[in-house]
């Protein structure tokens, strides 16, 4: 074999690129991007004591959700199952047929939009302290699932397009139509911890 | 124009790979800094509930956590097995959340305090009384933005 007549050999770096490359590979795989989803609330704020000469909410316009420490739906006063929830509470918000036990309807100017009957109805959700955490997350999903597909609604008569794929101030609009009432009430002291 | 050639060196030079390791180590680094390890160590075990309507949280850097749940096996013997509430790197109680929201807020830049939002993970299996007592708080913290954090949920039941 021929020598090189170099004073020192090389040392081979050629394997350096693999070793930081498995290094490499290693911190993707092990830092996981995780993003963090959820349902979207906002609390009432608080007050130490309840207005007593605040106007009552009309009961037509008010829907009650009441949820048990067995998993049990209450919906104005009828046991109904989960799936059920959504209909009921389209039905409610939208009060196809104007009639008199559903919300009132309020005439509302809204940019873009133009004159829109807004909903006055509000759907009030209550639990025991027994629920379980699971069910209430499922009926807060239910509940904002009508919402949304009344949303959808709007915004295809509307422009033709899901809410989703709407830009900002067309989707302020929708939203200014169909407003998200959504009363998370004081729930009753029963049920256990 | 001629080139002019030194004898016996007819084959192309190989092409100098040592600094690829300093491209590929460089790479490295950066998502090592960049990456953000979890910065809070969980106490308690956390398994979100499944829903369809979820969205995003906006901003991360707005967002606080309460982290709610049975303590984890190994915390076991000495807590016991009852929910509880973790608020940075310990135990806490409801009333606690108060002054967890007040440091929070503190944190944050005079702009940004009203966008800060509440993210509540809690385990599925944790009784809603638990829940009700950390809404109240919050309400009372003037913390009204606040996430129930869930899993996607694929299609429809």
């Amino acid at each position: 074999m021929a020598i090189d007549k170099r004073k020192t050999p090389e040392v081979n770096a050629g394997s350096m690129a693999d070793i930081a490359f498995l290094l490499l590979i290693f911190f993707l795989v092990a830092t996981t991007m995780n993003t963090d989803m959820g349902i979207n609330r906002v609390l009432p704020p608080w007050v130490d004591e309840p207005e007593k000469d605040a106007p009552p909410i009309k009961e037509r316009n008010l829907m009650a959700v009441k949820v048990n420490q067995y998993g049990h739906i209450l919906l104005q006063g009828d046991l109904v199952e989960l799936s059920q929830v959504k209909e009921r509470v389209k039905e409610f918000v939208l009060n196809p047929g104007n009639r008199d036990d559903l919300p009132e309807k309020e005439m509302k100017q809204i940019d873009i939009i133009g004159e829109y009957p807004v909903s006055m109805g509000v759907v009030s959700l209550q639990n025991d302290r027994g629920t379980s955490y699971e069910m209430y997350i499922n009926v807060q999903n239910e509940l904002t699932r009508a919402f949304n597909e009344i949303r959808d609604m709007v915004a295809f008569n509307y422009f033709g397009v899901k809410f989703s794929e709407l830009d900002e101030a067309k989707r302020e609009a929708v939203q200014d139509a169909v407003p998200l009432k959504i009363s998370e009430a004081n729930p009753k002291n029963i049920g256990g911890n | 124009m001629a080139v002019i050639r030194k004898k016996g060196s007819n084959n192309v030079p190989a092409i100098s790979t040592a600094s690829l390791p300093d491209v590929i180590f460089m790479i490295l680094f950066f998502f090592m800094t960049t990456t953000s390890m979890k910065e809070t160590e969980l106490r308690v075990s956390v398994s979100l509930p499944s829903a369809t309507e979820i969205q995003k949280l906006e901003k991360k850097s707005l967002v606080s956590y309460i982290y709610v749940g049975q303590p984890l096996k190994k915390y076991q013997a000495k807590d016991g097995t009852a929910p509880r509430i973790q608020l940075n790197d310990s135990y806490c109680t409801p009333k606690d959340i108060n002054e967890f929201i007040s440091s929070e807020r503190d944190k944050l830049s005079e702009n940004d305090r009203n966008s800060m939002s509440v993210c509540i993970k809690a385990d599925k299996y944790t009784k809603m009384g638990i829940i009700t007592d950390i809404k109240t708080e919050l309400r009372k913290a003037n913390a009204l933005k606040i996430t129930y954090a869930a899993t996607q949920q694929q299609g429809y039941y």
